[in-house]
């Protein structure tokens, strides 16, 4: 197959699958039978394209010219090659995982669900694979609507107020921000694609630099920077394959995806060194890193703790984007699919025992390790790779992102990453300890007398566990794709 | 001599000979195949002079063959075909529509008058676009104003006629000023050809008659385009016409009168750089930002959502008139494929609204509580179009929004720039909170009740709404053409 058919494939198959879900939504088996296989089928696509990737190609496909001059065009990178990579690769695992979950929890209008989900995997591909600007807005904000029926998913009041938070800041940092930077970049360097190196070099003025930035940091809401992380944790009223898939791995990412595609394709790193950098915004994640944590800790909810701890995570890449070192920026992107195995195992975690022993807070959950093993100790791992020690994945990126610190002399980053290491520690390891050595509680409203979720949950949470793990030992592929995008010899 | 040498004059001719033909036939349905049929006929004919223009350039029609100035002359070019194929496209869509709709709306003796004032209307809004002459304009101005306040009092119930009293007065004054303007004009020039106008004006700019000549014909056009503030006829019209006449005058009306606009205080005032020198331009982009901010937060606020639509008609005027108001052809240009864009979108939403009240005899918020589940298609066709007025990418209002933002970045008005784009996302919350009442409430009594509206509402209320995305999807014919009637306006002030 040419990697143009691939191409279209990826993004095609999902959007195909639609079809068949909704024709089985009377028969459950079959209709999960055909979102799981057509997750299968995405993610051998993209394997096959990351053959081609891996190998020096940079396969395009142009879909149609949209606004005269601006076509819509898709050509792979590495980078997004990565994020293709997480994306459709986790979407099979998180489709085992729902079968597991949205049966034990009896939820309502699951076809839709699957419905929707398989829309935004198209969506999320489409954005790591876009070859200009305008490409990646239209798939960003499709994305941005695609996800607001699995938010709301319950229906309920509070899940519709969620809603209105999620549209709100994701529309509207994309509208006021997003679309101004797009469109003054437009004007200013007369094309929008993505060119290694940048596309701004000699044409933007030097004041405008530091702005421009600004506008396309801040309006991209999916990164959560603070202060528009509000619509993370009003997601999480989202069943947790959502929060799990979307508000771990595809959404999120995608919106620090775009932050370093902008910093590298837009802008490039040379043109933003000359300019001696833009600190502020690189204070501003620093601060997001820290603050998030600091929330993080006074969450008892785990969804909303896990919440949190993503937004503090976001940031660590826009950190390392923002330090503008070639080594730093390589850990940004490995830190994308890094910390995805990880948060996912996590949020698949809270899930599971949601659905065990309907527990949501964390001090419910003394003694639970013991009812649970299998998760626990999943999320044990989870929750090494993000406070980042070995042998988890969360070193190998922390260890770029610090070393690149550390080598264009930004000490104030080595203190942020080093201060949310022992902040991440002190709030993940008291769960983990009260999970395995505390007393279980009877407290009325819960019954212990449980004991693992369904197996699909289980399997999908060792699954990626196991990946975390796997990927601290091999992580040879991320590292590979993080230095094509910053240009090292591999 | 062939007939398609008379296109010119047939276009505006044979929907005007329409409308006894349909008096005397009174039968609604042979009423409502002439006047459909016509539509159509005027779609082709329409769309055969953009072709003709496209790939000859512009060119005159002598009317009667009196030569020009003395005669009348018909004037095609970009901009006038562009609006022909906007106004006799969005009349056939209608007039598909239009059959089931009246037939439930308006009593079976008087349907026949509808749909004779339906072409009457079309014949008057085509009249205004292909005119050369500015008192011609004048007559077709009242011809479609005429028929389009019978056309609203037709409407459901009796504030309709209170409705219809306030639009005929206001539009009545509006026509006066207009006429004024034309009146002071001639006065000083001795012509109401508007070439030899352009010509002959800037010699006499100076005077205060041709000074209070323009203002007449500013305020005059403002309030048919019902620009803000002298939109206050607008939002009761829209509200209690019947369904398809809201359709067709929220995608045309308002339309063309920003083209006389366009004709004749960029055309023809344009070339004596008075637009510039009087702050006209400023004052203009004044009012445009207010309009367009100010009619979409009223349109929040509305219960009757018809009146919502309304008010972001108000706000989408002033998109268009910030495109104008900028006096360069990038602006211009994002302006005129906003008409398209906007035409497209909104009649859209107001026959999705329609179907709602066919079945549901109601378009208020709270009764619309779970329609989404029981007329999947017409909701769709609503959230499609909707998604549109916020301009979501791939759909046509992305592409108005992208390109009034780059003219108004490429004069570096960074403040208003900022000003459009808050001012979409007022749209977000407007159009928002009618979707999460449709698919996101439980069902209300009323709307229990509901069935999927008639094929013969869906396909027209889809084919407006397919042109959403499609004209979205690939916005590069709309652009051309808009680019190039903007660079045919933009001639006289250019100089």
């Amino acid at each position: 197959m040419t990697p143009q058919t691939l191409i279209l494939l990826a993004l095609a198959i999902p959007v195909a699958c639609i079809g068949p879900v909704l024709l089985a939504r009377r028969r459950p088996d079959l209709r999960e039978a055909f979102s799981l296989l057509a997750g299968i089928a995405t993610f051998a696509c993209v394997l096959l394209l990351y053959g081609m990737v891996a190998a020096g190609e940079r396969p395009e496909l142009v879909l149609g010219e949209m606004l005269p001059g601006l076509p819509l065009v898709l050509r792979i990178e590495p980078l997004g090659m990565l994020f293709a990579l997480i994306a459709s690769g986790l979407w099979p695992v998180t489709t085992l995982y729902a079968i597991g979950y949205m049966r034990g929890h009896h939820e309502k209008n699951q076809t839709r669900f699957y419905a929707f989900f398989a829309l935004a995997i198209s969506c999320a591909l489409g954005i790591a694979f876009s070859g200009n600007m305008l490409t990646l807005f239209v798939f960003y904000e499709a994305l941005t609507i695609g996800t607001f029926p699995l938010v709301t998913h319950a229906g309920t009041k509070a899940a519709k107020r969620a809603g209105r938070v999620y549209l709100g800041i994701l529309l509207g940092t994309s509208v006021c921000f997003l679309l101004l930077a797009i469109v003054w970049t437009w004007t200013i360097a007369g094309t929008l694609d993505f060119v290694p190196g940048g596309i701004l070099a000699g044409k933007v003025a030097d004041w405008a630099v530091a702005p421009l930035l600004a506008l396309y940091v801040f309006g991209i809401g999916k990164a959560a920077l603070m202060p528009f992380h509000r619509w993370l944790p009003a997601a999480m009223v989202a069943p947790t394959p959502v929060s799990a898939l979307l508000h771990a791995v595809a959404v999120v990412k995608a919106g620090v995806f775009t932050v370093l595609k902008v910093t590298v394709h837009i802008f490039g790193l040379d043109l933003l060194n000359a300019g001696g950098g833009v600190p502020w915004l690189a204070g501003a994640a620093g601060f997001t890193i820290i603050a998030a944590s600091l929330v993080a800790m006074s969450k008892d909810n785990l969804k909303a703790r896990l919440a949190y701890s993503t937004i503090s995570q976001l940031s660590y890449v826009v950190l390392g984007a923002m330090i503008l070192a070639p080594l730093s920026v390589m850990g940004a992107s490995i830190h994308i699919a890094a910390h995805a195995f990880g948060k996912i195992t996590l949020f698949f975690a809270a899930g599971a025992v949601m659905v065990a022993s309907h527990k949501t807070e964390i001090s419910q959950m003394a003694g639970i390790g013991r009812r649970m093993p299998w998760t626990m100790g999943a999320f044990a791992v989870g929750a090494l790779s993000m406070i980042g020690l070995p042998p988890t994945a969360g070193f190998v990126s922390k260890w770029y992102v610090l070393n690149g610190a550390v080598e264009s002399g930004h000490m104030a980053a080595v203190g942020v990453v080093i201060v949310s290491t022992l902040l991440n520690a002190a709030y993940f390891l008291p769960i983990i300890h009260s999970a395995f050595f505390g007393e279980e509680k009877h407290d009325g409203d819960h019954r212990n007398d449980h004991g693992e979720a369904p197996l699909p949950a289980v399997a999908a949470l060792v699954i990626t566990a196991t990946a975390t793990v796997a990927f601290f030992v091999a992580p040879d592929w991320a590292i590979g794709l993080g230095g094509d995008l910053v240009g090292r010899a591999r | 001599m062939t007939i398609s040498e008379h296109l010119p004059a047939l276009v505006v001719v044979l929907p005007l000979m329409a409308a006894p033909a349909c008096v005397m036939l009174r039968h609604p349905f042979a009423a409502w195949l002439v006047a459909s049929g016509t539509s159509w006929l005027c779609l082709l004919m329409s769309a055969l002079l953009l072709r003709q223009v496209a790939d000859h350039g512009a060119f005159s029609y002598q009317l009667g063959n009196w030569a020009a100035p003395w005669g009348i002359e018909y004037r095609i070019d970009m901009a006038s075909a562009f609006i022909l194929v906007i106004v006799s496209a969005i009349a056939a869509v209608v007039s598909l529509y239009a059959r089931a709709s009246v037939a439930h709306e308006i009593e079976q003796s008087r349907q026949y008058l509808f749909h004779a004032l339906f072409v009457v209307c079309l014949s008057g809004l085509l009249g205004i676009a292909i005119t050369g002459d500015a008192f011609n304009l004048f007559v077709f101005l009242e011809i479609s104003s005429l028929s389009t306040y019978a056309m609203v009092a037709l409407g459901r119930d009796r504030r309709a006629l209170t409705a219809a009293m306030r639009y005929l007065v206001l539009g009545t004054v509006g026509a006066t000023f207009y006429v004024i303007g034309v009146g002071l004009a001639y006065m000083m020039t001795g012509t109401l050809n508007m070439a030899d106008l352009a010509a002959r004006l800037p010699a006499v700019i100076h005077t205060s008659t041709a000074q209070a000549g323009l203002a007449f014909l500013v305020i005059g056009i403002g309030l048919k385009m019902a620009a803000f503030p002298l939109h206050f006829w607008l939002p009761d019209a829209y509200a209690h016409a019947p369904s398809a006449a809201s359709a067709f005058l929220a995608g045309t009306a308002t339309k063309v009168a920003v083209y006389a606009f366009l004709r004749m205080v960029v055309g023809v005032f344009g070339a004596t750089g008075i637009l510039a020198v009087a702050a006209m331009a400023d004052m203009l982009m004044v009012v445009a930002v207010l309009g367009m901010v100010v009619g979409s937060a009223v349109a929040i606020w509305q219960t009757d959502i018809r009146r919502a639509l309304a008010y972001s008609s108000v706000a989408q005027i002033g998109y268009v008139l910030l495109g104008i108001s900028l006096l360069t052809e990038a602006g211009l240009a994002a302006g005129i494929v906003h008409l398209f864009n906007h035409a497209v979108m909104k009649s859209a939403l107001f026959l999705a609204l329609g179907s709602v009240f066919l079945r549901l005899g109601s378009v208020r918020i709270a009764d619309l509580a779970g329609i989404g589940r029981r007329m999947p298609l017409s909701m769709a066709a609503f959230l499609v179009a909707g998604l549109s007025m916020i301009g979501v990418p791939l759909t046509v209002g992305f592409v108005s929004k992208w390109y009034l933002v780059e003219a108004i970045l490429h004069k570096g008005l960074w403040p208003v720039a900022v000003l459009v784009l808050l001012s979409s996302l007022l749209a977000v919350v407007y159009v928002w909170r009618v979707v999460e009442v449709m698919w996101f409430a439980k069902p209300s009594a009323l709307a229990l009740t509901a069935v999927e509206a008639p094929l013969s509402m869906l396909v027209p209320t889809w084919m407006l709404a397919g042109a959403a995305v499609w004209f979205g999807v690939d916005a590069t014919g709309t652009m051309a053409v808009a680019r190039a009637a903007a660079a045919v306006l933009m001639t006289g002030v250019g100089q």
